[in-house]
């Protein structure tokens, strides 16, 4: 491992330490903050359990619903607007202000469109995921390599052949991007709705724990989601890491 | 190694249709403008008038920015002339890059997701050759550019100059009967452009394929060439063709004959005023 990466598991292994310390010597009420070791039992518990199986796995599915979405609507938007440059000068400001939108203001309206099932979800979700996956396709396509289209034409490739061999594979780190920026902001789109829309889910889990003062199911929860998205983000990042390595020149 | 590389391709040479030099490609009253004629667009090229002989090894020079590119971009057919006619073998160049006509970019055109060895397999799996074949042919065009222990290598871990051998290769292995290389050269050090200027002239030898090259080197394209066109700055036109009377087997070497002095020297007197005023320099000294 690196020194940064030495140095990074100090921090986070440092951090939790002190916070389990502070928690056991009573500095941080039991009420207010469980030990982190008191935690991770109580989530081992409940997912041993199977009590939360059931939110677990339909925000997971939600999650992978408005994923897919996000990423096959954001690349289609992405690869249509970039073959037309006056409609896309025409949306460029939307697009650069677009996460500046509290899309839960439209919570009402997706619900009486949608109903109360799990649509609602994965619209937000979808809404969170799909200018992240666009604007990297555009990115994407905007950089390849002019000469390369050029070295495709003398090649005599059609412009099937060219979008396939040529164009995807040139514009693929920034494609992989998007998708993991994507995954990142459904999760948050998702579990967010889920937390002021929704009967079921994780979100929803939390907010009802909260509610009823059981502290142990909804930090167990808390911690669950956080070790979820640290390392689907620590994987995608090496990956994506390992894909850009090779185009650095 | 004659074997490996000699085209047997080319159908005039079957027909026995060439006596003297033929024309091979032909630009008649050629220019390029980009953008809108008149409105802030940019004259880049011409008129340019130039025939480049059947199995000619032909330079281009010029100064910097004078349309070398978009002459390159309009001859092999990637770009359709403002005015003008381009013809190759005959038959006039539309819009469409012809068979036969390979290129080689002044840019680094290497394709960065694949290896050395399929980098240079590219055009031929295109172009739906057999799989014995192209391993022959790649093979062989791999250890032609010094680059047999990179095979497996991607483009990132190779120097600029190595990159541009593994497009020189890539173009090469599909034997075209004309070669346009754009300053192919440019990001090798002055040993390695020696060696690949005499690798180049073995190949042109072995194919008899048309060679038009641009540098701004002027001894190599005094070294290398049949003839050398000099181009005027931007827009371009050609204002001189030189023939150098080299003799058709010559390599680097003829850097030390007389007539070689006397041709770098003529090629220097036409482009230092041109390149002056390229440079916005114009009519500076004497
Ligand atoms: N796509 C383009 N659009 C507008 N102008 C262009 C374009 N391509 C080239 N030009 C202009 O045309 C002129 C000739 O360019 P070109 O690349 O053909 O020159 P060059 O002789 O190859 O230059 P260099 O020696 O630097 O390679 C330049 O002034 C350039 O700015
Ligand atoms: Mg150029």
């Amino acid at each position: 491992m690196s020194w940064a990466g030495w140095l990074r598991l100090i921090v986070v292994t440092g951090a939790v330490l002190l916070l389990e310390v502070l928690c056991r010597a009573g500095v941080i009420a039991k009420t207010v903050l469980p030990a982190p070791s008191v935690m991770a039992g109580d989530l081992y518990r409940l997912l041993a359990s199977g009590a939360a199986s059931a939110d677990i796995g339909e925000t997971l599915g939600n999650v992978a619903m408005a994923v897919i979405a996000s990423i096959l609507l954001g690349f289609v938007a992405g690869v249509a607007i970039h073959a037309m440059p006056r409609v896309r000068r025409a949306l460029d400001p939307f697009l650069a202000t677009y996460y500046a939108v509290p899309f839960f203001v439209f919570y009402p309206v997706l619900i009486v469109i949608f109903g109360l099932g799990a649509a609602p979800i994965v619209v937000i979700g979808t809404l969170f995921g799909v200018v992240a996956m666009l604007i990297n396709t555009l990115n994407g396509l905007d950089r390849i390599p002019r000469v390369l289209l050029k070295t495709a034409r003398v090649h005599g490739m059609d412009p099937v052949r060219t979008a396939l061999m040529v164009k995807l594979p040139s514009a693929a780190p920034y494609l992989f991007t998007g998708a993991k920026l994507a995954i990142a902001y459904c999760f948050i789109g998702v579990i967010a709705a889920e937390f002021i829309m929704s009967s079921s889910g994780i979100g929803y889990s939390i907010a009802y724990a909260f509610n009823n003062f059981d502290n142990a199911r909804m930090y167990a929860l808390m911690l669950f989601i956080i070790v979820l998205v640290t390392v689907l983000n620590a994987v995608l990042f090496t990956w994506e890491r390992r894909i850009m390595q090779r185009r650095r020149r | 190694m004659k074997a490996n590389v000699a085209a047997k391709r080319d159908p005039h040479e079957e027909a026995g249709a060439y006596p003297a030099p033929a024309a091979h490609a032909e630009l008649k009253g050629v220019s390029r403008i980009y953008g809108v004629p008149g409105h802030g667009g940019v004259h880049a090229l011409g008129p340019v008038d130039l025939t480049l002989r059947q199995g000619e090894f032909f330079s281009v020079v010029g100064p910097s920015g004078c349309g070398k590119s978009t002459l390159l971009d309009v001859l092999s057919g990637l770009s359709v002339p403002t005015e003008g006619a381009v013809t190759f073998e005959g038959k006039p160049v539309a819009g469409k890059v012809p068979d036969g006509v390979g290129v080689v970019f002044q840019e680094d055109a290497t394709f960065p997701w694949l290896t050395v060895w399929d980098n240079i397999a590219f055009g031929l799996r295109r172009a739906g050759v057999d799989p014995a074949e192209i391993e022959r042919r790649v093979n062989y065009a791999v250890g032609f550019v010094g680059l047999k222990d990179f095979a497996k290598a991607y483009p990132v871990q190779l120097s600029g100059g190595m990159r541009q051998r593994v497009c020189i290769a890539r173009t090469l292995v599909m034997r075209p009967r004309l070669i346009l290389l754009d300053e192919p050269f440019g990001a090798l050090d002055a040993q390695t452009r020696l060696i690949m200027g005499d690798e180049l002239l073995k190949l042109w030898r072995e194919t008899g394929a048309t060679v038009m090259l641009i540098t701004h080197a002027l001894d190599e394209a005094a070294m290398l060439s049949d003839r050398i066109g000099v181009m005027s700055s931007r827009p371009g036109r050609i204002i001189e063709e030189i023939e150098t009377g080299w003799p058709r087997e010559r390599d680097s070497r003829i850097a030390s004959e007389d007539g070689f002095g006397q041709i770098t020297a003529r090629l220097w007197r036409l482009l230092r005023e041109e390149s002056l005023k390229a440079a916005g320099l114009a009519g500076g000294g004497s």
